[in-house]
């Protein structure tokens, strides 16, 4: 356990993925430091999402080496321990629907064995971090609005404290304005919790408004790794591209009010 | 209103031939239920075996129940008791149904819904028991509701080869070419295949996941 600082939470060493003949992950080598949020940025089928996966072995590289905190899972047992250390958030968020709110956060801790009453405090604690009210703890999932159901898959991933967090186009479903308000509150509540966090995303704004780092992926492999104010600068060309369709659809938008 | 006079005159029997059917139906059902629902779940987990599974649980139902009981007659242990080969055969026919809609239930669960259990940490077993088969439940049960229906009816059949139950009725009505023993034996079997489904659609509804 000495020198943690040296070692990244999350290491893909020269990691490919592949399902038949389709090469979905080619030659991947990135590390994710403790602290950081690493956007993963890239079309769909870029194997963005295959990458988040890999690291809390929904699926397993066809060769290479993904580590998490310098080791990787052998066996069943090691691979549960290793999902229940990590924070996951999908797009379609994945709650329980036959389990109320309550139940839904507290599962992990649960299966975890903590007693009811601590499990209790924990939701409540957790509904406050995420902005929620403390009596939908009742609720099930269908009465919830989509932006309190994703409050809620955050608050679910943060239940055991766990020191990584997966987010898959976490914000993608929302409507424009859900989304701003989850996005700020992202940054609040990461600026209190220092996770570790991946975030995948196809949204260039999205990447520069949350990322300290934005990884950059084409067709399975890893294009370059920016500071979001390196990336506005960059001259790779698909970097450049993002940010001119970026810029474009603003721009376009405001030419169509003057003319 | 010669029939009830009839069923009443006869209660004893009645009584007694109604329990026979509904140790038949009640036991194949059951059978049929601890044979469906593993298959089905496997069956779901593992698509490569679906199509084969399902086919031959089809193949088994398109048989006539009477060709069933009589292929059934000549083997050494079943054939010595016409109750044992009854059961086997019910259950072979409630097995479709069973298996059907456990794999349909199960195939039927929201998949970003497993995956979060999953990337949670759940075990397999863990996501089965909270998850798939809480949400598959009502799915699994109107199986079992068409499975009980069916069995109420064929069971009348196994009366045929002696099984016993409110076929006994029916057939001895037939042979005596009189109404009021076939009506006492199918009022009967008609009533315990309408309470069996309001009991197990009841059932249902209440274990229906929100």
């Amino acid at each position: 356990m000495q020198a943690d600082a040296a070692i990244p939470v999350i290491e893909f060493r020269d990691v490919s993925y592949r399902v038949g003949d389709t090469q979905i992950l080619s030659g991947f080598n990135l590390q994710v430091q403790s602290g950081e949020t690493l956007v993963l940025l890239g079309r769909s089928g870029s194997g963005k999402t295959t990458s988040l996966k890999l690291v809390n072995r929904l699926l397993t590289p066809t060769s290479g080496d993904v580590r998490v905190k310098g080791a990787s899972p052998e066996g069943e047992g090691d691979v549960i321990r290793l999902r229940r250390s990590i924070g996951y958030v999908i797009q379609d968020v994945g709650l329980f629907p036959h389990f109320t709110i309550e139940r839904n956060i507290g599962l992990v801790p649960r299966i975890e064995g903590w007693p009811a009453e601590h499990i209790r405090t924990r939701v409540l604690e957790l509904l406050q971090t995420v902005g929620l009210s403390a009596d939908i703890a009742g609720r099930y999932p269908h009465q919830l609005s989509g932006g309190q159901r994703q409050r809620v898959g955050v608050a679910r991933a943060l239940a055991a404290d766990p020191e990584i967090l997966l987010m898959d186009e976490p914000f993608g479903a929302l409507d424009p304005l859900t989304r701003d308000e989850l996005q700020r509150e992202f940054l609040l509540l990461q600026q209190r919790l220092h996770k570790t966090v991946v975030f995948v995303t196809h949204d260039l704004r999205e990447a520069l408004r949350l990322g300290s780092r934005i990884a950059l992926m084409e067709s399975g492999r890893l294009v370059t790794v920016l500071s979001p104010a390196e990336f506005l600068r960059s001259t790779d060309p698909l970097a450049a591209a993002y940010v001119r369709a970026f810029g474009e659809g603003l721009e376009s938008a405001a030419n169509r009010g003057t003319s | 209103m010669n029939v009830f006079r009839f069923m009443w005159h006869n209660q004893s029997q009645v009584l007694a031939l109604t329990l026979e059917h509904l140790r038949l139906v009640g036991f194949s059902t059951l059978l049929a239920m601890l044979i469906g629902i593993p298959l089905g779940i496997a069956i779901a987990h593992r698509p490569r075996f679906n199509k084969p599974v399902l086919a031959s649980a089809n193949i088994i139902q398109t048989i006539p129940s009477l060709a069933l009981f009589g292929f059934l007659l000549p083997v050494p242990w079943l054939g010595a008791r016409s109750d044992r080969l009854a059961i086997l055969a019910l259950t072979l026919y409630a097995l479709l149904p069973i298996i059907r809609n456990t794999f349909t239930g199960i195939r039927g669960v929201d998949p970003a819904v497993v995956e979060a259990g999953r990337g949670m940490g759940l075990t397999e077993s863990q996501l089965l028991f909270q998850v798939e088969l809480p949400l598959a439940v009502s799915v699994i049960l109107s199986g079992v509701r068409v499975a009980v229906v069916i069995s109420v009816g064929l069971a009348t059949i196994a009366a045929a080869i002696g099984a016993g139950g409110l076929g006994e009725f029916i057939f001895r009505g037939l042979a005596m070419v009189d109404n009021r023993v076939i009506l006492a034996g199918a009022i009967p079997a008609a009533i315990l295949a309408l309470v069996a489904d309001f009991g197990v659609g009841w059932l249902e509804r209440r274990l229906q996941p929100r």
